[in-house]
């Protein structure tokens, strides 16, 4: 699970839950795999993200290092934060571990890389 | 060089073909799905989409098509399998794109409005209510009364989950009564389109498009 797809899921649908975001990531293990830099592709995602939530997120499996708190309003002609942002967005993976429902405490397992959110019927709101 | 009008078709030699008794094989649907996002490429590419989703992805052929002609957009599938979850992320690696494969049930753990693009081949065979529900390879293909059961629950999600500017592709058989399905998307106040259609043996398929 790349920490884009973690910028897109909350657990509203738990029975209970109002917001349910951002999930807490525990990261057991951390897979960087390098991927080609596409400026293009980092500059049109970084307005569709919540970038506090990355920021924490990246800072919770310890990869928030060099990664600016705030987006500046010129960020697409800063190639080194491009690059950051790169690096965070698509090369970053938890491989194993777990997300967590902030309001409810459902814990969901990631395994392969894969996060597991299949509820039971009595889950559901 | 003029923009490829073409889509091309993953390669999908790396799967054992044991696993296929786990996940949906693809078949003349999957194939017609990637056939209507072809037929649609000039639309999609004006779009340019930022997100990209198919629900329900088994082997992943047809969002890793996807991946592969719109290499700016990011792809996630979900599936309830959680074995065609894996089966989807080695098609798109092995084809070099990048996918986010989530096991989930339909699409119900995302945020609003993200998604430029929705792809859905539903489970469309019409069946006991029983039959659909499951996490299996049943669950690929079962889809209850009307063969809409998960397609109707999906629909419901959809105007919360599509961007307001976004399309969404959803693959039907005349069983499922593809005029119902316009009539209730046209109630949440979506446009539709027919994509392609085609017939297969004795089942005729087809692609509808929605949008606002």
């Amino acid at each position: 699970m790349k920490l884009i797809t973690h910028n897109m899921l909350t657990s509203k649908c738990l029975k209970g839950v109002t917001t349910g975001y951002p999930l807490s990531i525990k990261a057991t293990n951390v897979k960087v795999t390098e991927v080609d830099f596409n400026p293009e592709f980092i500059t049109r995602i970084i307005p569709k993200l919540d970038w506090d939530v990355l920021w924490s997120a990246a800072d919770s499996i310890g990869h928030s290092e060099g990664l600016p708190k705030t987006v500046e309003p010129k960020f697409e002609d800063d190639e080194e934060f491009l690059k950051k942002a790169h690096r965070v967005l698509l090369e970053i993976e938890v491989e194993e571990g777990h997300l967590t429902c902030p309001e409810s405490g459902r814990q969901f397992p990631i395994s392969k890389g894969i996060p597991n959110m299949l509820l039971t019927e009595a889950e559901v709101q | 060089m003029a923009a490829s009008t073409k889509m091309k078709t993953p390669y999908q030699n790396h799967i054992d073909k044991a696993d296929f008794d786990h996940v949906y094989e693809p078949a003349e649907d999957s194939f017609l799905l990637i056939d209507a996002l072809e037929k649609d490429l000039h639309y999609l590419k004006v779009k340019n989409p930022t997100f990209c989703l198919e629900v329900g992805s088994g082997s992943g052929v047809v969002i890793t098509a996807f991946g592969m002609a719109f290499p700016n957009t990011f792809c996630i599938s979900t599936d309830i399998n959680f074995k065609a979850c894996e089966m989807s992320a080695t098609t798109a690696n092995y084809n070099n794109v990048l996918l986010e494969p989530v096991n989930m049930d339909l699409i119900s753990f995302f945020v609003d409005k993200k998604f430029d693009v929705i792809i859905f081949n539903p489970p469309y065979v019409v069946t006991k209510t029983e039959e659909c529900g499951g996490t299996d390879i049943v669950a690929s293909w079962a889809g209850g009364v009307k063969g809409r059961e998960v397609t109707d629950r999906l629909l419901n999600m959809i105007p919360k989950k599509l961007a307001e500017d976004g399309t969404f592709y959803l693959l039907l058989i005349e069983e499922n009564i593809p005029n119902e399905v316009v009539e209730i998307m046209k109630i949440y106040g979506y446009k539709s389109e027919l994509v392609i259609k085609r017939r297969v043996r004795n089942e005729h398929q087809l692609v509808l498009k929605f949008y606002k």
